[in-house]
């Protein structure tokens, strides 16, 4: 209710106050063995209220509205008891979303009709299924006293299935984000399954070492994810991250990456469409909570190869003398390819070819040297087909270096980050050919 | 000092919307509800350079109702503490219940346990950490800052500190009524060095977090000692030489060896993930139930425990989200699997494979909004009466490493191979340490590393280590978790050197 956020307001005595107000209406669906495990349908909500005094802010969230003097008073008093905040700066001003005054859209499970009618016919069949399904709708208000008034209902859904057969190697894993789950079909997601499932007929037992492998879109993300987590520029010209320059200043303007490859954020992006104005309940290294309701706008981090900007606030981006490059939560990716997975495996002559990639930690934030396992499927490639399955492995490799390693960038496609899903939903990204990826030891796990 | 219940909570109308939610659940023929009602305040202090960063405060409060309805489970919870919203709840429970009706293979059935009538628990601690005025945080921090950065060779210094107060009140069918109260918190120092020709390296205190009050901050552990030697320690390790990567034996410190306990035993021991609930994302086990009692798991010396009632343990509480008591148990006893984590429904459902049809009162929901699921107790290593210290453990050694701290940690997804850096490796020649090295990582298999151990320090050497964001389910569920650990010896580990990993 936009009524909060005006309430808030009108209690506010602060020099200056954000208001961010969401409420969130969620359904899940959960299943193992292939059987129902758990399910839930939840409503939440959250407040948020920004008091500034003088240069310095105070922060209160709640989920109660009961009591919304306390909470103002509170923020007011964190505002006088705070030094001046290093990211000070005026709040932001702007028009009033034409819509703000509009309720809170919800969801229900019957969004999951015919999720659940072809997930009925899949656990007939005769492989076992395990898999999540859920679906968001978060509206949130902004409100200032500068006069910013904007609206946002963000959906966020998606399907993710494993299937196992009995085989060494039998598991495989298909996933996909949704706005409404009408683009979702569970047949064809079960086809690929099968298809993959398929490929166990063969176990093939490899040692480790380093691999050409096809890196799909899924595990590129994941990658990517990491190395846009750990772009904030301001770490960057302090001389703590893998995009520092000795002597100084970041590595903005080095190329990273071959000619024609790209990544950049977009929250108009068609299909990957998110928040357009940014809302921070607390301040970080990459986000401050003065920029509340700024305009997010479309990005380029790599362009043309070329590492272009970093994450920035208003206030680190005036320190530096950077541009406002806002962090934004979507990541595409694009090397100006056109083959699909399935063409990069016919034209493999020998290698190995990926699913997903799990448990991905950063082992040496210096080279952003990062660890993790393959998972649910490694496949063998030979004179351009998939001949069988060979053992997991655990990696180490630094996404930074592999940019720098690919011989062949497929074309870019909407994708689940399979591991930072929860986090991260909207991303668009080729398969990589990495030519040599350091399968570091070997996983016995299927 | 012993605490009563936070008045906040109690004001709300706890038993009213749990009547009103069983009730219309009973009406609707459930054959299980139960209704959970959370308060959970949350302060997290970031100062950066000596600056505050943010301070935020939260506050969320929700009620949740879970009902079997026709053998199949049904959830609903809401922000809004009422007895008509309860009420609406408990129907719509129902409702979820039989839309996934047709998806379920399997009827739920739970356990039966002791009715616990108006059951009260409060966690041990002395002050509440929402009773100190922020203020007083925050000049503590700057002063820590102003320490490290007082020193030439300490560029950055960050401070985090999170702290918890979770209220929970649990009703159900069956009449048990459980009100209970926990602090917890977690600070950690980090000092980076920059190094002006490129490259940096960093040192975060090893200070682990708690289910304590602000004592902590003050009494409990020596942080002047810890923030004093940082800055050394931080210079000697970004001037150490790389590590020759090979195998070493390790003596591992309990401020490491928690994190291994966690990751290979802990979660390997879920019985959810033995059977296979996880599959999709956090992943299964090599540990299966069939291998119960037989699983070689390490040496004779590996006795692991598991728990929710060690003082200060952040898994620690009277009674877990079931309403079943808490209780320790063997895990591992003389290197064999002997028990699993478990829940009202697996104890129920695996009852003629455990031994048991009693839950140990694992199950718990991070938040109102979350279905409870089998989560972690304290799951420790015991040390051995008598046994020698950290130092006698490394006069055992010819050429071996001293491993001292968490930091990087990642393991498959049945729990076998794993990689783990620390925050200090010191080299060990003929049983004595002879500086730092740096760029380790040690790699193993779980069952493979713990029968490699050797030795077992005493109660001399025992910690409890811990993490807040334990990570499973879906939607994603957070908890901290405490493991206690002796110092221990493991022979001819695998050890990495991470920059020749990285190719270079």
């Amino acid at each position: 209710m936009s009524e909060v956020v005006e309430r808030v307001l009108a209690l506010s005595k602060a020099d200056g106050c954000v208001v961010v107000y969401s409420e969130s209406s969620t359904v899940d669906l959960r299943w193992a063995n292939s059987t129902l495990t758990t399910n839930g349908s939840r409503r939440e909500r959250h407040l948020t209220v920004i008091s500034v005094i003088g240069q310095s802010v105070g922060v209160r969230g709640a989920s109660v509205l009961e009591d919304l003097e306390v909470l103002v008073r509170a923020s007011e008093q964190a505002a006088r008891d705070a030094g001046q905040d290093e990211d000070y700066g005026p709040l932001v001003s702007g028009p009033a979303d034409p819509d703000f005054g509009d309720p809170a859209e919800a969801t229900s499970t019957a969004v999951f009709e015919q999720l659940a009618r072809d997930l009925g016919d899949a656990f007939a069949g005769d492989v076992r299924q395990y898999g999540y399904a859920t679906h968001d709708l978060t509206t949130t208000w902004l409100g200032s006293s500068t006069g910013l008034r904007r609206r946002w209902v963000q959906p966020t859904g998606y399907v993710e299935m494993t299937a196992k057969n009995d085989a060494r190697g039998g598991s495989s894993w298909v996933g996909q984000h949704t706005r409404d789950f009408s683009d979702l079909s569970v047949p064809a997601l079960t086809d690929e399954l099968r298809r993959r499932l398929s490929w166990t007929k063969r176990f093939v037992e490899l040692p480790k070492g380093r691999y050409e492998t096809l890196v799909p879109p899924t595990a590129v993300a994941d990658l990517l994810v990491d190395t846009y987590w750990y772009a904030g520029g301001r770490d960057a010209h302090e001389g703590r991250t893998v995009y520092s320059r000795p002597n100084g200043g970041t590595r903005v303007g080095e190329a990273l990456a071959p000619k024609g490859f790209s990544l950049r954020s977009d929250p108009h992006h068609p299909g990957l469409a998110i928040q357009p104005f940014l809302t921070a309940g607390a301040s970080s290294d990459m986000i401050s909570v003065f920029d509340n309701g700024i305009e997010l706008p479309a990005t380029s981090w790599i362009d043309d190869g070329v590492l272009t900007a970093l994450p920035h606030t208003r206030a680190s981006a005036a320190t530096y003398g950077d541009a406002f490059t806002p962090y934004v939560d979507n990541l595409v990716a694009d090397g100006g390819g056109t083959a699909t997975l399935d063409e990069m495996v016919a034209s493999t002559e020998r290698g190995l070819l990926l699913t997903c990639l799990w448990y991905i930690r950063v082992v040496d934030p210096e080279t952003l040297l990062l660890t993790g396992l393959t998972r649910d499927g490694v496949y063998l490639v030979e004179g351009g087909e998939v001949t069988g399955v060979v053992n997991n492995f655990r990696w180490n490799e630094s996404p930074i270096d592999l940019l720098g390693r690919m011989t062949e960038c497929g074309v870019s496609v909407p994708t689940l980050p399979r591991e930072w899903s929860d986090y991260f939903t909207w991303a668009q990204m080729p398969a990589l050919r990495i030519p040599d990826f350091n399968m570091s030891s070997v996983s016995p796990a299927s | 000092m012993s605490h009563s219940i936070d008045e906040t909570f109690l004001s709300l109308p706890l038993r009213a919307a749990a009547d009103a939610a069983l009730q219309v659940a009973r009406d609707l023929g459930a054959t299980h509800a139960d209704v959970r009602v959370e308060r959970l305040r949350e302060q997290d202090v970031s100062l950066r350079d000596g600056r505050l960063q943010s301070l935020s405060d939260d506050l969320d409060v929700g009620i949740a109702v879970r009902v079997v309805h026709d053998g199949t489970w049904g959830f609903a919870s809401s922000p809004d503490v009422t007895p008509d919203e309860a009420a609406r709840l408990a129907r719509e429970a129902v409702s979820v219940a039989r839309v996934a009706k047709p998806l379920n293979h399997q009827p739920v059935e739970l356990a039966d346990e002791p009715v616990h009538a108006d059951a009260t628990w409060v966690s041990a601690y002395d002050v509440d950490p929402f009773a100190v005025d922020p203020k007083d945080k925050v000049a503590l921090f700057e002063d820590w800052s102003r320490r490290l950065l007082g020193h030439d060779e300490v560029d950055h210094v960050d401070v985090h500190l999170q702290q918890a107060l979770e209220n929970k009140f649990y009703a159900d069918l069956s009449g048990t009524t459980t009100t209970q109260q926990r602090v917890r918190l977690q600070p950690q120092v980090t000092g980076t060095r920059v190094d002006p020709g490129g490259g940096f390296e960093t040192m975060r205190t090893i200070a682990p977090p708690v289910g304590r009050g602000w004592e902590y901050l003050t009494t409990v552990w020596d942080w002047d000692d810890e923030l004093a030697q940082m800055p050394e320690r931080l210079v000697e390790k970004a001037k150490a030489s790389s590590v020759e990567p090979g195998r070493y034996d390790l003596v591992i410190d309990p401020t490491n060896l928690w994190l291994t306990i966690h990751e290979s035993i802990g979660h390997a021991t879920e019985l959810d993930r033995a059977l296979g609930y996880e599959a999709a994302y956090a992943g299964t086990s090599f540990a299966t139930i069939d291998q119960l009692g037989s699983l070689r798991y390490g040496s004779d010396l590996m006795h692991v425990t598991g728990d929710r009632v060690t003082p200060y343990g952040l898994s620690t509480i009277g009674f877990d989200d079931e309403g079943v008591a808490a209780q320790q148990w063997d895990i591992v006893r003389g290197g064999t699997l002997v028990g699993y984590q478990l829940d009202r429904r697996m104890a129920r459902q695996n009852a003629a494979v455990l031994g048991t049809d009693r839950s140990n009162g694992c199950s718990f929901a991070d938040s109102p909004h979350h279905v409870p699921v089998q989560r972690m107790p304290n799951v420790s290593l015991q040390p051995l009466a008598g046994g020698p210290s950290t130092e006698e453990l490394i006069a055992g050694v010819e050429r071996g490493i001293y491993v001292v701290g968490d930091k990087s940690w990642s393991i498959d997804m049945q729990r076998y191979n794993f990689q783990f850096t620390g925050q200090r490796f010191y080299e060990i020649r003929s049983g004595r340490l002879v500086g730092q090295l740096r760029d380790v990582a040690y790699q193993a298999t779980t069952t493979e590393f713990w029968g490699s151990m050797e030795a077992v320090g005493g109660p001399q050497t025992y910690l409890l280590g811990g993490a807040f964001n334990c990570g499973k389910a879906q939607p994603g569920q957070v908890a901290a978790v405490t493991h206690g650990c002796p110092a221990a010896l493991f022979r001819n580990v695998n050890i990495l050197n991470t920059v020749r990993e990285a190719g270079r």
